[in-house]
Order: C-alpha cells, then structure tokens, then sequence
C-alpha cells in the first residue's frame, strides 16, 4: 500500500506493544451507529496510472492558444531558477517557522521578502503574505475599520470588479457601508471620490492602473483622506510599480497587491499571492505573520515570526484576523523572481510590456470603428470599444484559439461594447499583427 | 548569512526576461517613480548560491521527522508535482471558462474540480463541496459565513458560536470575524460534556464548531447526543477537518450529522505545506446549506459537459477571485486517485497505530494526561519535569539538536507543558523507535546535565533567538 511502510510482522509488533489485538479494537469508541453509510471511492492506481489519467486532462485545456487576457491576471514569463529554488524540499516540506531555530531559510526569506514589497511599493512595513490580492485589499478595509472604528467605505468602481464583489461577500454579515463612486469612462473619478471624504469615512479604495489600465496620481486624494482621519488604500500592480510613482510617495496608508505576476504561473486562479504593505503607524492593525530580525545567545544575526500578540493562537476570538498561515511557497517564488531579474530585468519587463501594449492599441485602433476607452496615460493594459458587442467578438475568436481579452460588459453595464486588452512581455509584435488583422476581419 | 540585498552589485545583470529595454516615453513623468527600486543586483548563480544556502538552513519532511501535533506533516509524494507542473494545467487563465465560447478550453481543468467535489463528498458523507477556500482558516470562514446565510434565510435571529476550549484558535478568529459573539464550553474528561453545552445552548446560538478526533487526539464519544441538542435549536454543527487523517474510512461527518465541513487539503491528503502555504481549505455541506455556498459552482450538463454556474441566488458571494487554489488541490485529487478508497483507511489505520505505539513508548517517562487509546495524536505534558526547571520548550529545542522537528508545544492550552505528537502514518518504525529513545534520552537528562536541555539547541546555524528583542526593535525590512 503507497506510502506506509510498516510490514505485517511491525504492525504485530506495536499493537502488541500498545496491548491490544488488532488494528480496528483501536477505533472501538467509534461506535456501530457512526460508521459509514457508504465509503465508494475506486481502487488506487498506480503513479504511472495516475499521471496517465491527468496528462489526459491536461490536453483537453487547449494552452497553446494567443491570449490577450489580463485583467488583473497576467502571463509574464519566469526563469527557470524560480522553479529549481523553490521546489528544493527543504522549502517545500516545511511547515510554518514555529520552531526559528530549525527555521532560518524560510525566515530570512520571508524577510528577504518583505524587504522587496516594501520597495516595490515605497512602503515601510510588509506581512508575509495573505491569501490573494482580493482578500489582501478585504483585510485592508478591516484594517482601517479597526484603527478609525468609522464603518464607512469609499470605493472606486475602477477599482477590479472582482474585488468589489468579494469585498461584498466578506462584509455581509457586518454593520458596514460601501459608497461607490463611478469611474468616468474608464479613468477613476478622483474629484468625485474627493467629495466623498467626510469625518464619517473610514477608508478610501483605489487601484494603480486601474482595473481599464488607466494610470493615477492619487497624492491629492490621500492627502484630503488624511484631512478627515481616514486610512487611504492602494491596490497596485507589483510589476509596473517598478516604474510608477509609488502608493508610499503618494502618501498611501495601505498598499496592496496580487502578486501572482511576480513569478507565480496562472494556473487556473491559484494558487496566488496577496502582497500587504503599509506605513509602521498601521503595522500593529496588520494581520498574519510578520518575520523581525534579531540576535541569537551568541549574538548572531537571526529572524523570527514576530508581533504575534495579534494573532489568533493568542487572541482567540480577539485576534486582528483569522488568518492563521500564508502563502510562504508563493511568496518565496515572488522573491526569487525578483532576486532572478534583479533591479534591471523587472524594469525590462515592465516598460517592454507597456511599449507592446502602446503598440497594440494603436493596431487596434487603426480599425474603422474601433476607439480607446481608457484615455490618458497607462501601461500594459488598455480598453477599446469595439463596433459590436464584445461577447460576441471574443466568442468567435476565441473559437480559432485567439482569445482577444476581457469583455467589459460582464461587469459594466453600458460597455457591452468595451474589450479590456493586456500585453506582457511575452507578446511578440508577430501576434499583436495577427490579433489586429483577425480583429478587422471580424469586424467587417 | 547576510541577506540577498547585502549581497547585491550595483549594475550586475540578472536574467532577462526578454531582449529589448523599451524607452519610458509611453507614461508622462510626473506618474513615473522617482529613483530605484532597490531590488537586488545579482547573477544568477549568486541568486541560486543565495536561495541553496537559505535552503540548508530549514527542516523540512523531505528531510527530518516533523511529529506536529495537529499540523499532520506526512510524506508528500513526489508524483503530484509533476502533475501540478503540467503545461496544460498552469498555463490556463481562470478567466477563460467566464468567457462565451470558451469552456470548450478548459474541459479538463473543469473535470479536475468536479471529480474532486464528488470524491471530497464521498469521503466525508456531505451534499455539496465548494473548492475556493484558500486555506484552512479561510474554508473556517467561509463555513460560518455560510452559518450566518443559512439563519438569514430562514428568519432566525442568531448572534452566537460555540467553540469548545480545546479548539483551534482559528475556530473562534473565524466565529467572530464573521460577526458572531464566541461562547467557549468546557471540556470534561477529555472531550465535550453534553451537560456543561446544555448549559451554554439557547435559541440564539447559531452553531457549534468542534474538531473530532479533538486536539488532544481523543474521540468524541458524545457526537450523536451532540447532534440532537444542536438540533433542537436549529444550530449547525460545524466540522473542523484539520484532524481527519483520523478517521478517512471509520466515521463520515456527514452521516453524524455536520452539516458544514473544512478540510485542510495539505494534511489530510498530502500536499506540501511550503513553509506557510499555500493551502487548500474546501468546504462541504449537507443538503439544507448548499444553496449557500460560494459562486461559482462547477456543474456537468447531460451531454457530459463541464460548465460554471453562476445562477446561484442564494450564495454568500465570491470568496475567491476564482475557484481556490487550483495548483493545490490537483494534487491531492492525485494523491487521492493513487490511494484509493482502501489506501486511505490503510493511512487511518496506520496513523493511528503509529500514534498509540508511540503514546505507549513514552507514557512511563512523561505524564500523559489523558493515558488511554486515542487517535493519530496525543498530548503528552512535561510539569513533571518543569518542576525541576525544564520546560515544553527545552524539550522541543532538544530534539532540534536531534535532528527532528519538535512536536508541537504548549498546545492545547488546557494542559499544561503540552507536548503534543503526531507521528502520521508515513514513517517508518525505525524512526518511531529512534525519536522515543531520543526524546527518553532528554528525558533522563532533566537530572543529571538540564543545561544540555535549557540551552539547546547547539548544532544549528543559531541558538536560541531572543524574541522578545525582535518585537522591541522591529526590523521588519533590510533598510541599508
């Protein structure tokens, strides 16, 4: 049988030591009535059976296609190192550093790690990760519940759909209150979620880009949040921000992230990577674990879990979160694709996927009929409105194996005809041709 | 060992991720960042030095014992990563079945969740299974959100969770997060005493969260009582599955009664814990819940086809971007499909052979307060020898030294000096034996050399760190 290794003669042997006769007088106080009703799971297979079966299912997702997905997803390529790193066991069949001493390669990575967020997104404190980006911004907003004890929201619809909708499953049950403000065709409506601000308002919630790849300066905006004691929250997109304008220099309280692009592949939505970041005056409202560094006996340099007076082993039903671990493996590959491309390479990915999504836009838009939603600056995203409805479009494209981008019709009522398009560094100028000719002929 | 920022070089090039080092004319300057980013300057053979030193500098399975109490830290078969690491699973983009003309592009993707959901329900005697919790603790949430809708839905109003006091303490984070005041029960003798729940049980409690076996590795003998009380009330019963490597094969939760189930995917069925994760935390439901559980569900048509439903008018919402941590459960819908419905009662069978074999070993040498046959863990106390100034903690930092993963310490909170062990059926009773023998050894140290144990340990890069240090002085970042 896989993976016990007792032999007979073991099993008689310890059951012999514990005193009893058999393996099943071990689950006695398991009793007739709570057996059981059925237990109709097929027969194990072999290692060679099994990954025969998956290899199978795995062709029927057709992965070569062209994608031009994105929308907050997005497909950059990863070094080979990423893998060969990560996957050493010694990461990856550890547990949770309880005990720091047995410990220190994942400690000093997770600090490793918060080291590299905070730079990326000019801030001055990190946790070690969270679940993913939708349920970092969630512990966001609780965050700056807790530290203002207000129970309004201001949130930007630019903001990604997909968060908003989960910000609404998480807080259904609780005493709070969402103000929207609409985006302004496709760009954040800054002088409106301005207005929004009052002494009543515990947090205000914007994206950079935004979730149509629009680019803001949100400086003003924070520094009026700031006027009324409310916590300004920032969701960023970890590989642009090493060009953008910073959420620290803009003056963010909170600043969160999906980190999936920074090394993680797509891989059908998980697992992902929630990256938060904040200002040291918040850090005792952060959840989740959080690696200091200190000194052993002998003085030496050592890390360990700290701050952990917040947590949920301790506080019980007090604790700031009921976030018990985090996405270590995840965030160990964040920061070993960091560390891989360094300082040069992640800049390199990020303008060479802006200059090709600059280069798409303008193919497409070369199209009769075809014109930019998003207006002003941004980066490797873009929205254009398409003559027709964009669900058709994607459908009959898609069928040849091309898949155009996201249709903003499933989320904004209005832009039915509104296609959401994203570039990476892995775009060649070869597909954005084709994506344009094939665009123009569906469109004739 | 100084830190991959120490280490950096101003100008050394990485590895690029592509040619070409476009100009940044495309965004006006005053949205541009001032400066660098301050991520390292290395190559690639210092990145992979780098990551392969910190490497040595960590216990995990692969290479040392790591008997956890309650964690479940059993071998993670190398297959599974092969699976998980199939192009035509990672390369999928979980927008793609949402778009129209699409699900034809990820079948298989499909298949995996809805062969998983059904194998998930037959394991545990449940109606429905939702795959998107992300971890544990987030399929805890998730469960009591659920709670929450399920009382909405029919009118009752309901403000309280009952968390045993040898629960997780995730399950009361979990309760109150979600907007529920947390009533703790006393345990008796062990496990929960249906008079002291009766006591605490009235209209207003919404349900009940317990972990069977316990955290103490004892069974809950009183479950079908449980049940009616809860009943009564209307009150859910609420399974936390972190210990069901306990009882795969013995006892469905389904068919005693839970109606709300999580389980920790990484333990139970084998997939690595990484350091902190990811997880997998899915959660089931018997029948009256399900129309309650997060958007989407993945569905099959007549004609064979897989799609996503997101007509679910009654659902508590999204509670993940997507549909959990595919990449996680891939692997343990392997792991399961390798084992069989046999192979996973035999892990049952032998993870708590191995844990009342080893309960048996050490219950002369250290006080064992609940001494009797008990599940895939027990609970073992050092006050014995805290009386002479060695500690839980001394005794877990001596087997550092020994090469293992300590047990878990000081938890549950209701016995004191607990060391808590959890062997998993996984390995060999050589090193069943080996770690008695060590930890005996320690044991016989607490009279003649107790230095050897209060300053342990000696034979890793660092001793004993000084956490108190770390929480004053706050360095969380490699500020230079």
């Amino acid at each position: 049988m896989p993976f016990v290794p007792h032999t007979e003669d073991e099993v008689r042997e310890m059951l012999a030591a514990i005193g009893v006769g058999s393996v099943e007088d071990l689950f006695a106080e398991i009793t007739q009535d709570m057996r059981p009703k059925s237990f109709d799971i097929p027969d194990g297979l072999s290692e060679m059976e099994v990954l025969s079966k998956l290899e199978g299912l795995a062709a029927k997702n057709a992965t070569n296609s062209v994608s031009f997905l994105g929308a907050g997803f997005y497909d950059h390529y990863i070094p080979a190192a990423v893998d060969a790193l990560t996957m050493r066991g010694e990461f990856y069949t550890a547990y949770t550093p309880y005990q720091p001493e047995a410990s220190q390669g994942t400690l000093q990575a997770i600090f490793e790690y918060q080291t590299a967020v905070t730079r990326l997104l000019g801030m001055e404190c990190a946790n070690a990760s969270v679940y993913d980006g939708g349920t970092a911004l969630y512990e966001a907003l609780m965050m700056a519940v807790r530290k203002t004890k207000r129970r309004k929201i201001v949130v930007s619809e630019a903001l990604n759909p997909i968060y908003r909708v989960m910000l609404g499953s998480y807080t259904s049950n609780l005493d709070l209150e969402f103000v929207t403000v609409p985006h302004k065709d496709g760009r954040t409506d800054v002088e409106g979620l301005k207005a929004a601000l009052d002494d009543s308002i515990a947090a205000v919630l914007v994206q950079n880009p935004n979730f149509f790849g629009s680019i803001n300066d949100f400086t003003e905006l924070f520094a009026a949040a700031a006027k009324v004691k409310a916590v300004s929250v920032v969701s960023a997109y970890p590989v642009l921000q090493a060009l953008l304008k910073t959420p620290g220099a803009m003056g963010a309280d909170i600043a969160v992230a999906e980190g999936q692009s920074l090394g993680l592949p797509l891989s059908f939505g998980g697992p992902y990577l929630g990256i938060m970041t904040c200002t040291k005056a918040m850090i005792r409202q952060m959840p989740g674990r959080i690696v200091g560094r200190t000194t052993d006996t002998e003085g030496r340099t050592g890390y360990v879990l700290t701050l952990q007076a917040r947590e949920q082993h301790i506080r019980r039903q007090k604790a700031t979160s009921n976030i018990c671990s985090n996405q270590s493996l995840c965030a160990l590959r964040a920061l070993v694709h960091m560390c891989a491309l360094g300082e040069l390479g992640i800049k390199r990915a990020a303008r060479v996927s802006v200059e090709r999504a600059h280069i798409c836009a303008e193919r497409l838009t070369s199209i009769p009929g075809v014109d930019m939603l998003t207006k002003g600056a941004f980066g490797n995203e873009f929205a254009v409105t398409l003559p027709v409805n964009a669900f058709e479009v994607i459908a009959k494209l898609t069928e040849r194996g091309f898949v155009p981008g996201f249709p903003l019709g499933r989320y904004f009522d209005g832009l039915e005809n509104g296609l959401l398009v994203a570039c990476t560094e892995k775009t060649s100028e070869e597909q954005i041709g084709i994506f344009a000719e094939m665009l123009r002929g569906a469109l004739k | 060992m100084k830190t991959i920022f120490e280490k950096s070089v101003a100008g050394r090039e990485g590895c690029w991720p592509c040619e070409g080092m476009a100009e940044e004319a495309y965004i006006p300057k005053e949205l541009l960042r001032d400066g660098d980013v301050g991520l390292p300057s290395a190559s690639e053979l210092d990145v992979v030095r780098h990551f392969t030193r910190l490497s040595q500098r960590n216990f995990g399975v692969d290479g040392n014992f790591y008997p956890l109490g309650s964690c479940t830290m059993k071998y993670n078969p190398k297959f599974t990563e092969v699976v998980a690491a199939m192009p035509g699973f990672t390369r999928l983009h979980p927008v793609l079945p949402q778009l129209r003309g699409a699900g034809g592009l990820c079948q298989g993707a499909l298949e995996v969740m809805y062969e998983t959901e059904s194998l998930l329900c037959e394991i545990t005697g449940m109606s429905a299974f939702t795959l998107h919790p992300m971890a544990g603790a987030h399929g805890e949430l998730t469960g009591v959100m659920l709670m929450a809708a399920y009382h909405k839905d029919r009118g009752n109003k309901k403000t309280k969770v009952i968390v045993p006091d040898s629960a997780h303490g995730t399950n009361p984070a979990s309760a109150a997060i979600a907007g529920f005041d947390v009533v703790s029960v006393e345990s008796k003798d062990g496990i929960v005493d249906p008079a002291a729940l009766a006591e605490v049980l009235d209209d207003e409690v919404a349900g009940m969260m317990m972990t069977c076996p316990n955290t103490l590795g004892l069974f809950e003998k009183n479950l079908p009582e449980i049940v009616k009380m809860l009943r009564k009330v209307d009150a859910l019963l609420y399974y936390d599955g972190a210990n069901l490597n306990a009882i795969m094969g013995k006892m469905r939760v389904g068919d005693v009664g839970f109606d709300i189930v999580h389980l920790n995917l990484h333990k139970t069925f084998a997939t690595p814990h990484g350091g902190g994760g990811p997880g997998s935390g899915p959660v089931g439901v018997s029948e009256k819940v399900a129309p309650f559980l997060p958007i989407s569900r993945v569905a099959k048509r007549e004609d064979g086809r897989y799609f996503l439903d997101y007509d679910q008018p009654k659902s508590i919402g999204y509670v993940a971007p997507f549909y959990g941590n595919f990449g996680v459960y891939l692997k343990a819908y392997a792991y399961i499909l390798r084992l069989g419905g046999k192979g996973l009662t035999r892990a049952t069978e032998n993870a708590v052979l191995a844990a009342n074999y080893m309960r048996k070993r050490l219950c002369d040498h250290f006080e064992v307060p609940y001494n009797r046959i008990c599940m895939h863990e027990f609970v073992a106390s050092a006050s014995e020898q805290a009386k002479k100034g060695v500690h839980a903690l001394d005794f877990a930092k001596g087997l550092l030294d020994k090469g293992y993963h300590a047990p878990t310490v000081y938890f549950p909170l209701i016995v004191p000096e607990a060391i808590m062990i959890e062997p998993t059926e996984t390995e060999n009773k050589e090193t069943l034996d080996q770690f008695c023998d060590d930890l005996i050894e320690l044991a016989g140290l607490v009279d003649s050399n107790p230095e050897a144990l209060t300053s342990a340990p000696v034979t890793l890069p660092v001793t004993r760190l000084d956490e108190t240090k770390a929480a004053r002085s706050m360095e969380l970042t490699d500020d230079l």
